[in-house]
């Protein structure tokens, strides 16, 4: 085991580790535009040079490997010198594009340059133009070579990680650009990833052009909702300027790095899936079609399942939260004695990377929390001899309605299980609450609130709350931690878990306790 | 000078004014109150004069009274003075802002609302759809043309009278802005600094 010294601190790394992850675990930053952990090593922006004691010459610190004794310097005199040069050189032909370009703001290059640049060019000739200027060069990407440091990271990710190489670089010396293999579009399912990757602003996304600037964004910790995967994702969310993209709040989803889940990658279809937060949502409660305030549509409900006394059940979309599942569970099942089951989820495409072909968050904790699975709702309720429904999500219930006195839908969109309902009430999505979802390998992970249910809508949890009152069986939960408290002391697989201690990564069912989070 | 003025006050630390005590003859008040018709008559006079020497052309050269008579007379601005804004044009007539977002990120109200678009020349690329300041609320802190790269925004128009019957009224739109024109021959931005600098 390699023992070597950055900055005057002695740390102790596997061999074969790089300078720049060694300092890493010092929790010292080398600045890089080219090294990415999940890519293979390029080493050519030159940003990350450091000095090592003894070398006549700076080493880059994304390829060079730590040895033993080795003492290295990240952040002395020349070391600056060095950045500041790397820079002015990257910066030749780097446009002053800022005003217009979407990447301000989150931009390394920005950033880099207010902390290691110079103040000015000493280059006097005129930047050499590129063929690129905003470019289409894929359904969801814009390309502007102008801006593009060529730091080879898309490239790489195309090669490497998607193996579908639609992207290269061509030309030679200032006239190199990143360009579309002959006959190719950057269509593949990861596209998006590559405007995460890029440092600069040379390849943006068409969804989020011009859309908002990114220092008004506010960013929150949650999962998609696309597929059983679970990948991490930080939601950013527009809450000040309203009139910014008609009114809508999410401006995007973009990856949060989780090594045991979905590395730092997330497909396209989960990326855009942020638009039906905001999309055409229930946001009136109903009864028979009549728009009402939810509380009438409340009472309306309880009144109907009071009728009904044991004969009623509940099922359940997987895209409920943990929370929602168990609530249900627990009134339905527990309190009214009846029965709680939830709804097959709807299956799409699959691939060897992330997508799953199982499209909900959290049917894994649906199997966990209730147990049986309903293919076919109405043949379920004519077997159990249910005289009143409450469903909660999105489903097919095609002549359920024949079959029962009453069916009550918690819907956050208009579809076909709203379409159904005697009494409608408008839910909430993962986005407006805290909650839990289990994705397809066990794993519990935090929902936080993005945004308040939009206008007209409540919580889930709460409606399910407000009926179980409104039934004669009050619980005594305030919030969504308190339910899944409950939650964790009820059901073995949770024991042991709560929302304080499931960290940003999640914890495996039935580890009792979050692993310690760990360097990577 | 001396005469006519009282005893000066003192400044007080908070920033106010101490009168000294009142001599004999202003306790007396008679002889203070006279003086005062005594000034007013003076001006009387004196504005009576000259309107009469201004009515039959003569004495055209020196001013009658103070009073301005706005809205026929305008008080002089000086021509740096913050006033309504404008959006500067292109040669083309095309705006010159870019929907960057500098002056709405900057502007302590948040009266600037601004909405972006696609430019069809690919070297502009983007340009405001909507650019909407809220007079209503505007400070008139001049920030925004402080932040502009595009030198896009300026508050040289010189209209300061800004008024309608509704608050929605207040607010200008992008076609209004652009209507808008500066009151004096405008230096640009590069002459101005080769002029300061050299």
């Amino acid at each position: 085991m390699p023992k070597l010294t950055i900055d005057g601190r002695e740390v102790e790394v596997a061999p074969g580790t790089t300078l720049i992850e060694a300092a890493r675990r010092l929790a010292i930053h080398i600045p890089h535009y080219c090294y990415h952990r999940g890519l293979s090593i390029a080493g050519n922006c030159r940003m990350c040079l450091v000095e090592v004691e003894g070398v006549p010459k700076m080493m880059i610190a994304c390829h060079t490997q730590a040895a033993d004794g080795m003492v290295v310097h990240t952040d002395n005199d020349k070391c600056r010198e060095y950045r500041a040069a790397i820079l002015e050189f990257i910066l030749v032909n780097h446009p002053l594009d800022c005003p217009v370009c979407d990447q301000a703001g989150e931009c390394k290059l920005q950033n880099y340059y207010m902390e290691h640049g110079t103040a000015g060019s000493r280059v006097d000739e005129d930047k050499v133009k590129k063929r690129a200027k905003a470019k289409q060069i894929g359904p969801n990407i814009m390309l502007d070579s102008e801006r593009c440091i060529l730091c080879s990271r898309c490239v790489r990710f195309t090669d490497e990680i998607t193996h579908t190489h639609e992207l290269g670089i061509t030309e030679r010396a200032d006239h190199s650009e990143i360009t579309l293999a002959p006959g190719a579009w950057l269509d593949n399912r990861y596209a998006g990833c590559v405007v995460d990757l890029c440092p600069v602003g040379a390849l943006t996304d068409r969804d989020f052009r011009f859309k908002c600037r990114v220092w008004y964004l506010t960013a929150v910790d949650s999962i998609c909702t696309g597929c059983a995967r679970g990948c991490n994702i930080t939601i950013h969310v527009n809450r000040d300027r309203p009139h910014k993209a008609g009114g809508t709040r999410v401006m995007r989803y973009k990856p949060r790095e989780n090594p045991a889940v979905n590395q730092w990658w997330m497909c396209d279809a989960g990326r855009y899936s942020y638009k039906q937060i905001d999309h055409e949502r229930v946001d009136s409660a109903a009864v028979d079609g009549r728009p009402v305030a939810v509380e009438q549509a409340l009472d309306a409900s309880a009144a109907a399942l009071k009728r009904a006394a044991a004969a009623v059940a509940v099922l359940c979309a997987t895209t409920a939260t943990n929370e929602e599942l168990f609530l249900a569970r627990a009134l339905f099942a527990g309190a009214l004695g009846g029965h709680a089951a939830y709804l097959a989820p709807p299956q799409g495409e699959q691939d060897d990377l992330l997508l799953l072909a199982d499209q909900s968050p959290n049917t894994r904790g649906a199997q966990e929390i209730l147990g049986t699975e309903v293919r076919d709702p109405v043949g379920w309720v004519k077997a159990h001899g249910v005289k009143a429904v409450v469903v909660v999500g999105e489903a097919d219930l095609t002549g359920l309605k024949a079959e029962v006195d009453h069916l009550t839908v918690i819907a956050t969109h208009p579809g076909k299980a709203a379409a159904q309902a005697h009494v409608l009430l408008p839910g909430s999505v993962h986005a407006e609450v805290e909650g839990t979802f289990t994705n397809h390998a066990g794993r519990v992970q935090r929902l936080r609130v993005a945004v308040p249910p939009i206008r007209g809508a409540v919580e889930t949890w709460r409606l399910l709350l407000e009926l179980a009152g409104r039934l004669g069986h009050p619980f005594d939960f305030a919030f969504e931690d308190d339910i899944f408290a409950a939650l964790a002391s009820q059901l073995a697989p949770f024991a042991g878990l709560s929302h304080d201690n499931l960290g940003r990564r999640g914890a495996l069912l039935g580890s009792g306790a979050p692993q310690p989070t760990e360097v990577v | 000078m001396e005469a006519v003025a009282r005893k000066p006050g003192t400044v007080t630390p908070a920033g106010g004014v101490k009168r000294g005590p009142l001599t004999f003859w202003e306790r007396v008040y008679v002889v203070e109150a006279a003086r005062g018709v005594w000034i007013t008559t003076v001006h009387f006079f004196r504005n009576m004069g000259y309107h009469f020497l201004h009515l039959v052309g003569l004495a055209k050269g020196r001013q009658a009274a103070v009073t301005v008579q706005y809205p026929e007379e305008r008080r002089y601005l000086p021509p740096r003075s913050r006033t309504r804004h404008r959006i500067v044009r292109r040669d083309d007539g095309s705006p010159r802002c870019v929907g960057c977002m500098m002056c709405e990120t900057i502007c302590p109200a948040r009266c600037i609302y601004i909405v972006a678009e696609e430019d069809p020349d690919p070297n502009i690329e983007k340009r405001p759809k909507r650019f909407d300041i809220d007079l209503g609320m505007c400070v008139f802190c001049g920030f925004c043309v402080e932040a502009c790269p595009e030198d896009a925004i300026r508050m040289d128009t010189q209209m300061v009278d800004l008024a309608a019957y509704s608050r929605r009224g207040m607010i200008l739109t992008l076609d209004q802005l652009l209507a808008g024109e500066p009151a004096g021959p405008v230096e640009s931005i590069n002459a101005l600094g080769e002029r300061v600098h050299g």
